[in-house]
């Protein structure tokens, strides 16, 4: 079995990518899904929110996906659900499997990974007490309450001020149950302002910044009291617990690219983003194969999922068009500088950007006032004045090619700092 | 109805003598207060079966460990229970510890354990790199081994059952009386069984178990200890399970590579921390952190995949308390169980089944000891093997759990097996789904789903582990399809 391009994964950047290598001309398209259906996490997110970018509009998630999900028919693009792709050498041989069709080798000329990301469970972060039921992590209730029709709980504590977090306490209030609070480790939350605003004020939610769960207890099997603590930095300080009874704990304490995959592929991985290491065009470090959406960086919204996976999609279609994997100009390196977490591309190539160069980044702490730069050692070459700047929120900063061709070749460093007041 | 013998308790203890005494023409209940078997100690501890060099040679667990830990490698190959015999370090740090070092060895060779060696750091560091540079030395002894410690017991308790040993879950023994000569084993929930011979396998449990009968000649305490499994990724730093020299609390803080891939570290040591306590703390946590450092700095406890506490068994007799009570001719207690008691199990079994049958339990041998069906594993299969097992059953190409790539096939194979599992955590135990990185966030609801439709009960009732577990507090305002879950 041979497509030029085999897309894993069948949710917003799968989607959009697969298109648009289409519509760039790539030949045979064949999307993988290991759910039933296209749309991944987006079929949960039943709240609106979703589009004000890409479609100017207020959608939900299954609308957003379904917009994406309808413009396939009649592009020849091919998709299999249900199906589990379990490997992927570094000669682009994805091995997969389903009930229907059972052992898949399929040799694929161009690879775009879009498997999306995971979410961090009670045990990443090593919350201690027993271990009764009535812990999920956000994005398992939601599917519960939204996909499946069931209610997890009836008192319930949220640990982690994230987007799905919060999402979450308003749709377990309207379903009836009571959220007693949500619960912030950092002193900020790490949730899209609106969402604070129209899913924790407006029902009266209390968030507990720079607090944790400190402990957790069971009765009869089911949890029935969670502590919490007030935090300096990150250590509990005794003295400040506060019991909540409570019989359901929703954690929603960080998103975790899923590479294994790629990992088995022999892609080199950014430790900072987990996901691959990318340049321009969303192309790892394996030629033809290529990364976008929540496998290569966890991204605030999916908009910006959808405009990625186009611009890595695009790419697959000119690599299988110019079988090119050589450098055309010179390849920059990018650093992260004071403040910043992680950039995406980690590396540009001036040879294949047009009048400027897109860089996604995020800041490790709330910058108000802010100054952002790109040096080439000590020189500046170019600067941005941003008025906020929040860890939660994913920043873009448009460089363009004469700033980069200004480089020379030199590696190249994004900071964010506060301006001296 | 009377039986011969009531076993109490469905540990790995209860569940290979349960396995042992099935081979043989007599009546046998496996009684277990939990809902599935291997719920305790055998489902929460450092899954190694050990050499045997521990033991002071005089003691039971010296008598039965080398032994056990034979058996065990044969009880695996028979029930197809993953094991691997990959051999164990303890390391020295200084002279005090080769002193210790050496000490092990002499006991080792006093029990009867093969092939032991006593290397140098050097020797030590060239077998596992990882290992810290102020490693001065280390016994090594190749026939330890890491295993599924729960998959164990259940391959043993499911083989005892199809060769006829009743199980009864869920049935806590509240009160032992004598009637007519035979025990009347009664439950919390009045349930009676009645046996002429009571096989006392209560784990930490057992000394309340004895007292039921008025033996009062032990006590069985308990001392929790908390580990770490990490990522799958870190599991490839260690081959063999690397111990410090023990202390008067235990063997210590080990880091050893488990048989499902991962890699473990634990456990510290809570003396008198409850028979219940389960419960992982901070200060625990970080000590096992710490303590590992000395044996290896390599890993990334980032990479956590899963923490959790298991209650070892501490009898006030310090060793194995095994043959029939003083209190009554007719119940044997097997208890006091600590290290090495998995690894000594199967022995154990072998001798205690010997003295019921010489007690007068009926001794003939069944005509056809059942083996069992081995389990498909879908990912241990190659790709031939893996086209043939879709080719014949459909589910066996769809994966539910994508860390672990466990299979619908499997998941069905497992709610329908010998002892059938209804929570989430029977079904992790019996074929690993919900063991992975996720730790069943993605496979949970699935999982939930597909144990509703085989078992025909509603969602809501299906549990997490224990009785009381329950996952699903009821339906949504609109929602509610049990079609889809």
């Amino acid at each position: 079995m041979y497509y030029d391009l085999v897309v894993i994964g069948g949710g917003p950047a799968g989607l959009a990518a697969a298109e648009e290598a289409k519509k760039n001309g790539a030949g045979s398209v064949l999307i993988i899904e290991r759910n039933e259906e296209l749309g991944g996490i987006l079929n949960q997110c039943i709240h609106s929110g979703f589009g004000i970018h890409v479609f100017g509009e207020q959608l939900t998630g299954p609308e957003y996906a379904k917009r994406f999900i309808d413009r396939l028919s009649g592009t020849g693009i091919e998709v299999k659900t249900d199906t589990m792709v379990i490997g992927i050498s570094p000669d682009k041989t994805v091995t997969a499997v389903n009930s229907a069709e059972g052992y898949l080798e399929i040799k694929a000329g161009a690879i775009i990974l879009a498997m999306g990301c995971r979410e961090r469970t009670r045990s990443s972060i090593a919350i201690p007490g027993e271990r009764p039921s009535g812990i999920f992590t956000a994005g398992t209730a939601q599917k519960y309450i939204n996909v499946e029709g069931y209610m997890v709980g009836k008192r319930v504590l949220i640990l982690g001020s994230g987007d799905i977090g919060l999402i979450m306490a308003r749709r377990l209030t309207l379903e009836g149950a009571k959220v007693l609070g949500v619960v912030e480790i950092m002193p900020y939350s790490n949730g899209l302002k609106r969402n604070i605003a129209q899913c924790l004020e407006d029902y009266g939610i209390p968030l507990y910044l720079s607090h944790t769960v400190t402990d957790i207890k069971g009765e009869n099997g089911r949890l029935s009291r969670v502590t919490v603590s007030k935090v300096n930095g990150f250590e509990p300080i005794p003295g400040t617990e506060i019991e909540f009874e409570a019989d359901t704990l929703l954690l929603s304490v960080g998103l975790v690219p899923e590479n294994e995959l790629s990992r088995s592929a022999g892609i080199e991985i950014d430790s900072r983003t987990n996901g691959a290491t990318v340049n321009e065009e969303m192309m790892t470090s394996v030629p033809g194969i290529f990364a976008c959406g929540n496998v290569l960086h966890v991204h605030d919204l999916v908009d910006f999922v959808t405009e990625e996976a186009q611009k890595a999609g695009k790419a697959a279609a000119e690599y299988l068009r110019e079988n090119k994997d050589g450098v055309s100009g010179e390849t920059i390196e990018i650093r992260n500088g004071a403040n910043v977490g992680y950039t995406v591309p980690q590396k540009i190539d001036t040879g294949k950007i047009g009048k400027f160069a897109e860089v996604f980044f995020r800041v490790r702490s709330v910058l108000n006032n802010a100054e952002i730069s790109v040096k080439a050692g000590e020189e500046i070459l170019f600067s941005k004045k941003r008025e906020q700047m929040l860890p939660a929120e994913m920043e873009k900063l448009i460089i363009p090619k004469k700033v980069l061709d200004a480089a020379n070749g030199r590696t190249i460093t994004v900071s964010a700092e506060e301006a001296e007041k | 109805m009377t039986y011969d013998v009531a076993i109490i308790g469905a540990g790995a203890i209860g569940c290979a003598v349960a396995r042992e005494l099935s081979r043989y023409d007599c009546k046998t209940v496996l009684i277990e207060k939990e809902n599935d078997v291997a719920m305790g100690t055998t489902c929460a501890n450092s899954a190694i079966i050990h050499a045997g060099y521990d033991p002071k040679p005089g003691t039971l667990m010296a008598k039965y460990n080398a032994e056990g830990n034979r058996m065990a490698g044969e009880i695996c190959e028979e029930l197809d229970v993953p094991f691997r015999r990959c051999g164990s370090f303890v390391l020295a740090f200084d002279e005090n510890d080769m002193k210790t070092v050496r000490e092990l060895f002499e006991n080792g060779t006093a029990n009867g354990v093969p092939g032991m060696e006593i290397l140098s750091g050097d020797e030590v560091r060239k077998m596992e790199p990882h290992v810290s540079e102020e490693c001065v030395g280390a016994l090594f002894a190749p026939s330890a081994g890491i295993i599924n410690p729960w998959g164990f017991a259940l391959a043993m308790a499911e083989q005892a059952v199809l060769n006829g040993v009743e199980l009864r879950l869920s049935f806590a023994v509240s009160k032992i009386e004598k009637e007519g000569g035979n025990f009347v084993i009664t439950g919390k929930n009045g349930e009676k069984i009645a046996a002429k011979f009571i096989v006392n396998a209560a784990g930490v449990y057992s000394d309340d178990i004895a007292n039921l009968i008025g033996d009062r000649s032990f006590t069985q305490n308990s001392s929790k200890g908390q580990y770490y499994i990490l990522d799958k990724n870190q599991g490839e730093l260690f081959d063999h399970v690397m111990f410090q020299c023990p202390g008067p609390l235990g063997k210590g803080i080990l880091v050893s590579p488990t048989i499902h891939g991962n890699l473990m570290v634990g456990p510290d040591a809570n003396p008198g921390s409850g028979k219940d306590n389960t419960a992982t703390d901070r200060k625990g946590l970080d000590h096992v952190i710490a303590a590992s450092r000395k044996t290896t700095t390599a890993v990334n406890f980032r990479e956590c995949v899963r923490n959790f506490a298991g209650v070892r068994s501490e009898p006030s007799t310090h060793d194995f308390i095994i043959g029939f009570s003083g209190a009554d001719d007719h119940f044997m207690n097997v208890a006091g169980i600590k290290s090495p008691g998995l690894s000594s199990s199967p022995a154990i079994a072998a001798d205690v089944v010997k003295m019921l049958l010489e007690a007068g339990v009926p001794s003939g041998k069944k005509e056809n000891f059942l083996r069992g069906r081995k389990p498909l594993r879908f990912k241990e299969l190659s790709p031939e093997e893996k086209k043939a097992a879709i080719a014949e059953n459909p589910a066996y190409g769809h994966v539910i759990c994508r860390c672990e790539t466990i299979t619908e096939g499997e998941i069905i194979d497992a709610l329908h097996g010998v002892i059938v599992p209804k929570t989430l955590d029977g079904i992790k135990r019996r074929c690993g789904a919900g063991m992975g990185r996720c730790q069943g966030g993605m496979c949970g609801p699935k999982v939930l789903g597909i144990i509703a439709r085989e078992l025909k009960i509603p969602p809501e009732e299906i549990l997490q582990n224990r009785d009381g577990s329950f996952i699903l507090t009821g339906k949504t305002g609109k929602g509610g399809d049990a079609d889809v879950l």
